[in-house]
Parts: structure tokens; C-alpha cells; sequence
């Protein structure tokens, strides 16, 4: 199966292309059977790849299979004088890293698809939702099996293109088609970055390999700090912030809530967007040569997560909170990276996939049942009425709260401490993790109990409708919960007891004689963070438990107190009213000017080519009309005018003739006398 | 015997006064008339010189012209009754369709 390794996004693929070209003509049965059933396929296949490549002897740690040469741009110079042969493959890569990635991708994936049969079933254009899922699986898959660079970009563009079709899925909404185009335009920026940092890679590498980079990345070529890495490191980074949604180019993120639900679990909560941080994490060996970029990524996640988080807090659309939940998630991602324990960032990129997904599954199960409401001051109550989404919710607010035992505690906690032990940490760093833990449980719970606890606010005519989802779409949240619960334990950490197994797996991919040793700490101080950070997230609860159990009535006396804090965090900071200012509104101008430049020069210069063409027709017609034409009529004329008394002779009479013929006979008659 | 030369002479008279009327006067029928006083004076001339001659082809020739103004009259007068039923004139100033 590894040798076919291929397979795994072509299947997903062959879904979409089924989808995309006769998918309209199939009935909504069929459309699920083949657009469910291949991502299934896929992830039986990934299962069998993922058991084959484990049975590998244990010393081989990347299985890498090249399909055919790409890209062979044949010899050229380094930018250190050097000469080197580029030649990009198409080439599948499994490793430990990217095996967690594929699990993820299509597990998750796989769960997310069965729901959306649920979810999707009675809405339009189901053919199409699932024909861009499709693709996007197999973009996804592209991405995380991709064993060079370019290729990855491929799958970061088709991620990119998928995400903004499924945004504006609801196109006739102006807000969604909107939310689409800005994403898009977002990311651009973001991807910009990456493409120039894969190029400066390639003239300072010679090559887009993983394997080859990092090699070269490790066996000391280039000194920590070298102004090439630091660069490429910075435009790699440049290009995460887009498509991961970090402080600056976050702004996508909660706008892209305007797509159907599983789309929003799917590309933006559990995967897409995680992206960023699989790429930071795959080009670990370069970020530890830039200790700057690293820096730069530890504060921007730290900064991300805490912002995310304080704007979570007051947001009333359930979707919305959630959104900024993830952005903030994906900040405490980037820290780890960024403070170099880029494999606590993947395993909370891997329980976070988990929960997330759970999360908006479970809000979308609430929508459903609510007939489509999402604002959560008009829910409410609900514990009773959706038990199974309710339950699975609990859990996965719980997991993301960092509950002990559940998986967000392990994961979160290694961040957090690394954040504090490592090299590159620092107390400031953890305690803005800190302070965002504790954020989080409270802003988490505030959407728990503002949806389920308490007394109903829901709209009377829409209060008998409730109803919990059908089976088709409360499996998958079973499923999830499981793994929101029990994802954890593979990294149990050795502190209580577990021996981190999660970490030893992928130690092969992370593993760097070049980065900075870290110190010995005692372990109490690991012991006493975690309590810390335990005690944080309960007292985040208990805040949430009295504001909007005890007494509902607190968040909005706060809220009068604090009014114009309370009004700045409620309306994002005006970041998009900032940007819009700074950037949209310029690039707009510049966009109308260059189109009068357009239609006043450009233009201009065609119709004046035009109109002396037409002059000079008209010269044309002038000469033609009065001196050619002129010569013709002169000459008839002419002829009229010399014919004019020959004319004359003939009257018509008849006795005019017959004088003619007389006085001819009569001259005749006289010559001859004359001569004879 | 009259002399031939007298003949001739009347002949020649004849001729002169046909020919005048058909030059000067209007009337179609005056000149299909005047036409028949040329005939006849080329008729005169035949005869008489077929005297003179004392050949009978002059005469045989007669015949035949006095046969031919017969029928040209004939012509003519149907001509003219078809002319007058369509331009109610018989002048011939008027008939003039054939100038440019």
C-alpha cells in the first residue's frame, strides 16, 4: 500500500472531478456514496500506508516515493557562487509528522464528511458542497504528503481556492460572497510570502526538498543567524500568519464563519488552518538556524492567542466565538513552534483538531436544530432538548478548557511549559499562554452555558422545532468526543507518570544537533505550572458558571461599566475599519485611478488611432467623390453638349424627311449635271 | 401625233405638283393623295415611252405601279383611320413621336 501511497488524495480527487462534472445530474443518494464513500477510501488507505510504514525497520524514518520529475530546471547558480541542479519531483513523503498530519487530515476529514450528509441534506447545490469538499480533501492531502516544497504549495494554493468556494458557498448572500473574496485576497498576501520564500530557498539550497533542505540545515553550512535563513524563515513565517490566521492577517478568519458549518469545522477549525503551523513545523531545522524568526514567531503567536481570546469573550454569534477561539488555538500553535517545541505544537495542532471540530459540529447540530439561529442571547436551555450534542459539547469545551485528563490539558500544558523552560521561552511568553488559558475556559463556558444552561430565550415559533440532529450527524460527534477525550493520552507527559510517546514519535523529524540544549528544571516547577494552569482555567469557569448561571444579569452591569472598553473588544478592536483605511480604501483608489488611466490614455489613444482613420477616409471619399467622379461627369457632359445640334435634325416630322430626302435627291441630281 | 416630248412634259408637271404637296401640306390625306399624283405621273412617263419605244414592258410595268398604289392607298388609308382613332388628328405636324 505504501508503494500506492499516491492513492490517498487521488481518491478524493476522482469525488470531486464526479461532483464537479456530472455531479448535478446524480441524486443526492449517489452524491453522497461517492463523495463520503472516497474520502473513506482514502483514510482506509491511509490507515493500511500509516500500519505499513510503522512495520518499516526502525531505524528508517521517512518513506519517501517519487512519482516522476516535475520541475528538472537543470543547472544554475547558488547565490553563494555555487552551481547546483534544481529538479522539483512530484514525490509523496511519510514521516512521523506527516503521518499524524494524515491522520488528522482524513480522519477528521472522513467524520466531518458523514456529518455534512446530515447537515447539508436539505439545503441547494449539494452536489457542488461536496465536490469542493472533495477537492479540498485531496488539496489537504497534497499539502501533507507533499515531499518538497513546491508541490506543498500546490496544495496550499488548492486549500486556499477551496476555502474561498466553500466560504462563499451561499453566494446569493452578498456578506458570504464577500467573506470569500476577503479571505482570499488575505491569504494572498500570506501565500506571496511563502513563494518568496521557497524562491530565495531555492537559490540558497539548490533544492525544495525536505529532506535535502533540512540536511542541509543540520550539517552546519550555514551559521545560526544567517541572513539568508533568517530571511527565508521570515517569508515562510509571513506565509503561516495568512493562511493561519495570525496577528496581522487574522482578519479572514471570523469573516469565513459566513460558510456552511462543517465547512467551517473542516477547513477552519481542523485543518486548512492548521497548515501553517505543519509547515513551520516541517521546516524546523530552518527556523532553529534564525533564532530571530523564531522570536518573531513565539511573540506573534503569544500576541495572536491572547488577542483572539479577549475578543472571544464578548462576541454574541456562537460561530463567531468559535472563530476567534481558533485563531487564538492556532497562537498558542505558533508558540510552541516558535519557542522550539515544535512537537507540542503539533500535538496540539492534533487534539485541537479533535475539539475544534467537535465544537463547531456540535454549534452547527444547535443551528440546525434551531432552524438556523445563531446568536446565543437567542438560545438557551438546550441540555435536555439535544442531549447527545450537548454531551459532546461538554466534552470538547471541557478538552479546550484544558480539564485535566482531558486531551487540551496535556497538550496545552507541554506548550505552556515549554514556553516557560525552553531556550527560547521566557516568563512573558507564559504568561500570556497563562493569561489566555485562563481566557479561554471562561469564554468557552460563557458558550456553553449561554447555549444549554439556564432559562430558554429561544423565539417561541422556533422553540417547537427544536429537535436533536439525526444519527448520520450525532455518530460523527460521538466519534470526535472520543478523540477529544482520549487524543491526549499518547502524550502522556512523563511528569505524571506517561513517557510521552507522542513526543518520541516524532522526535526523528524534530530532533536538531543545532538547537540551543535546554536546561535541567526540577520538577515541581513543571508540577506547579500545571497546577497553575489547572487553577486558571477553573477559576475561568467559575467566572463563566456565576456571570451566566448564577446570576445572568452581571455581564451586562460589566459591561455598562466598562462601556467603552466593552464597546472597542465587541466591535474587534476596529481592526477591519483599520484596515480598511489603510489598505482596502488605497488599493481601491489606486484600482480607479489606473482604470481612468485606462479609459482616458489607453483607451483615449485607440479611439484617437480610430477617428484620424476615419478622417482620413473621409479625404479619401472627398478626392474620390468630387475629382474622379468629377472627370467622368465632365467628360459625358462634354459629349451632351457636342451631340446638342446633331440632335436637332430630328424633329420627328415626317415631312421634315421627306424635304431632306428631296433636297438630297435634288444635290445629287445637280452633281451630275454639273458633271456630266 | 403628240409629240412625246409633251408626254414627258405633263409627266414631269405632274411630279412637281406631287412632290410639292407632299412637302408643304399638313393634311395626311392630302399627302397620301399628292403621293398618288407621283405615281401617276411616273405611269404617264412609263406609257409614254413604251410608245415611243413600241415595247409593251412600260406598260406591263404601269400595271403593276397602278396595282401597288392600289394596295399602298389600301395601307395607307387603314394607317391613318388607326392613327386618327388614337391621336383624334390627322395633321401631320403632330405626329412627331419619332424625334430624339
Amino acid at each position: 500500500m505504501l508503494e500506492h501511497i499516491w492513492l490517498i488524495p487521488l481518491f478524493p480527487a476522482l469525488g470531486a472531478l464526479t461532483q464537479l462534472l456530472i455531479g448535478r445530474r446524480l441524486s443526492n443518494k449517489a452524491v453522497s456514496a461517492v463523495s463520503v464513500g472516497l474520502p473513506g477510501l482514502s483514510l482506509l488507505w491511509a490507515l493500511g500506508c500509516i500500519v505499513e510504514f510503522f512495520r518499516l525497520p526502525s531505524d528508517v524514518h521517512v518513506f519517501n516515493k517519487v512519482l516522476y520529475s516535475w520541475l528538472p530546471a537543470g543547472a544554475f547558480r547558488l547565490a553563494d557562487g555555487s552551481l547546483s541542479n534544481l529538479n522539483v519531483h512530484v514525490g509523496f513523503q511519510l514521516d512521523p509528522l506527516s503521518t499524524v498530519m494524515l491522520l488528522v487530515v482524513t480522519g477528521v476529514g472522513f467524520l466531518i464528511h458523514v456529518y455534512s450528509i446530515g447537515y447539508m441534506g436539505h439545503e441547494g447545490g449539494y452536489y457542488r458542497f461536496f465536490g469542493y469538499m472533495n477537492l479540498f480533501m485531496f488539496s489537504m492531502l497534497v499539502l501533507v504528503l507533499a515531499n518538497n516544497y513546491l508541490m506543498m504549495f500546490v496544495g496550499w494554493e488548492g486549500v486556499g481556492l477551496c476555502s474561498y468556494l466553500l466560504i462563499g458557498f451561499y453566494f446569493q448572500r452578498g456578506s458570504a460572497s464577500d467573506a470569500g473574496k476577503k479571505a482570499f485576497v488575505v491569504n494572498r498576501i500570506g501565500d506571496a510570502g511563502f513563494l518568496l520564500g521557497v524562491m530565495l530557498m531555492a537559490v540558497t539550497f539548490g533544492s525544495l526538498d525536505f529532506q535535502e533542505v533540512t540536511a542541509q540545515a543540520i550539517s552546519g553550512r550555514f551559521p545560526v543567524g544567517s541572513s539568508a535563513i533568517v530571511a527565508i524563515c521570515i517569508l515562510l513565517f509571513i506565509g503561516a500568519t495568512g493562511k493561519s490566521a495570525q496577528i496581522p492577517l487574522y482578519t479572514w478568519l471570523p469573516d469565513a464563519m459566513e460558510g456552511p458549518t462543517p465547512v467551517s469545522a473542516l477547513i477552519h477549525a481542523a485543518t486548512m488552518v492548521t497548515a501553517g503551523v505543519y509547515m513551520v513545523a516541517r521546516s524546523n531545522a530552518l527556523f532553529i538556524l534564525a533564532p530571530t524568526a523564531m522570536a518573531l514567531v513565539a511573540g506573534i503567536g503569544a500576541a495572536t492567542a491572547i488577542w483572539a481570546a479577549s475578543i472571544g469573550l464578548v462576541q454574541n454569534d456562537i460561530k463567531r466565538v468559535l472563530a476567534y477561539s481558533t485563531v487564538s488555538q492556532l497562537g498558542y500553535m505558533f508558540l510552541a513552534c516558535g519557542v522550539g517545541a515544535f512537537g507540542a505544537g503539533i500535538f496540539h495542532l492534533m487534539t485541537h483538531a479533535f475539539f475544534k471540530a467537535l465544537l463547531f459540529l456540535g454549534a452547527g447540530s444547535v443551528i440546525h436544530a434551531l432552524s438556523g439561529e445563531q446568536d446565543m442571547r437567542k438560545m438557551g436551555g438546550l441540555w435536555g432538548r439535544v442531549p447527545t450534542t450537548a454531551k459532546t459539547m461538554l466534552v470538547a469545551t471541557l478538552a479546550i478548557s484544558g480539564a485535566p485528563l482531558f486531551s487540551g490539558f496535556f497538550s496545552k500544558d507541554e506548550i505552556l511549559w515549554k514556553a516557560f523552560s525552553s531556550p527560547y521561552g521566557s516568563l512573558l511568553l507564559w504568561l500570556v499562554g497563562f493569561a489566555t488559558a485562563g481566557l479561554t475556559a471562561f469564554y468557552m463556558f460563557r458558550l456553553f452555558f449561554l447555549t444549554f444552561a439556564g432559562q430558554s430565550r429561544v423565539p417561541h415559533e422556533i422553540e417547537h422545532h427544536i429537535h436533536e440532529s439525526p444519527k448520520v450527524m450525532t455518530i460523527p460527534l460521538i466519534c470526535l468526543a472520543v478523540g477529544a477525550l482520549a487524543a491526549g493520552y499518547i502524550g502522556w507527559p512523563k511528569i505524571l507518570g506517561g513517557s510521552n510517546h507522542f513526543e518520541h514519535f516524532l522526535e526523528p523529524v524534530f530532533e536538531n544537533p543545532r538547537a540551543m540544549p535546554g536546561f535541567e528544571h526540577a520538577w515541581q516547577s513543571e508540577f506547579g505550572l500545571m497546577l497553575l494552569s489547572v487553577g486558571v482555567a477553573l477559576a475561568g469557569f467559575l467566572v463563566a458558571y456565576f456571570w451566566y448561571v448564577k446570576r445572568p444579569e452581571t455581564p451586562q452591569l460589566v459591561a455598562a461599566k466598562a462601556r467603552p472598553i466593552y464597546q472597542v473588544v465587541l466591535n474587534k478592536y476596529y481592526i477591519d475599519e483599520l484596515y480598511d483605511a489603510l489598505f482596502v480604501n488605497r488599493a481601491k483608489n489606486l484600482g480607479n485611478a489606473l482604470a481612468a488611466f485606462d479609459l482616458g490614455v489607453v483607451d483615449g489613444g485607440v479611439n484617437g488611432v480610430a477617428w484620424s482613420t476615419r478622417m482620413s477616409g473621409e479625404v479619401s471619399r472627398f478626392w474620390d467623390t468630387w475629382v474622379i467622379d468629377g472627370l467622368v461627369n465632365v467628360t459625358a457632359f462634354v459629349v451632351k453638349v457636342m451631340s446638342y445640334p446633331a440632335k436637332l435634325i430630328q424633329t420627328g416630322g415626317v415631312q421634315t424627311y421627306a424635304w431632306m430626302i428631296t433636297l438630297g435627291v435634288l444635290i445629287f441630281m445637280a452633281y451630275y449635271l454639273v458633271h456630266f | 401625233m403628240i409629240p412625246t416630248s409633251y408626254y414627258i412634259l405633263l409627266g414631269s408637271g405632274l411630279f412637281t405638283i406631287g412632290v410639292i404637296g407632299v412637302l408643304t401640306r399638313r393634311n395626311v390625306l392630302i399627302i397620301l393623295m399628292s403621293i398618288e399624283l407621283i405615281l401617276n405621273a411616273v405611269n404617264i412617263n412609263l406609257v409614254a415611252l413604251s410608245q415611243y419605244f413600241r415595247s409593251v414592258d412600260g406598260q406591263v410595268f404601269a400595271i403593276f405601279v397602278i396595282t401597288d398604289a392600289a394596295a399602298g392607298a389600301a395601307v395607307g388609308l387603314g394607317l391613318i383611320i388607326a392613327l386618327f382613332r388614337n391621336k383624334e388628328t390627322v395633321n401631320a405636324d403632330e405626329i412627331d413621336l419619332l424625334k430624339w
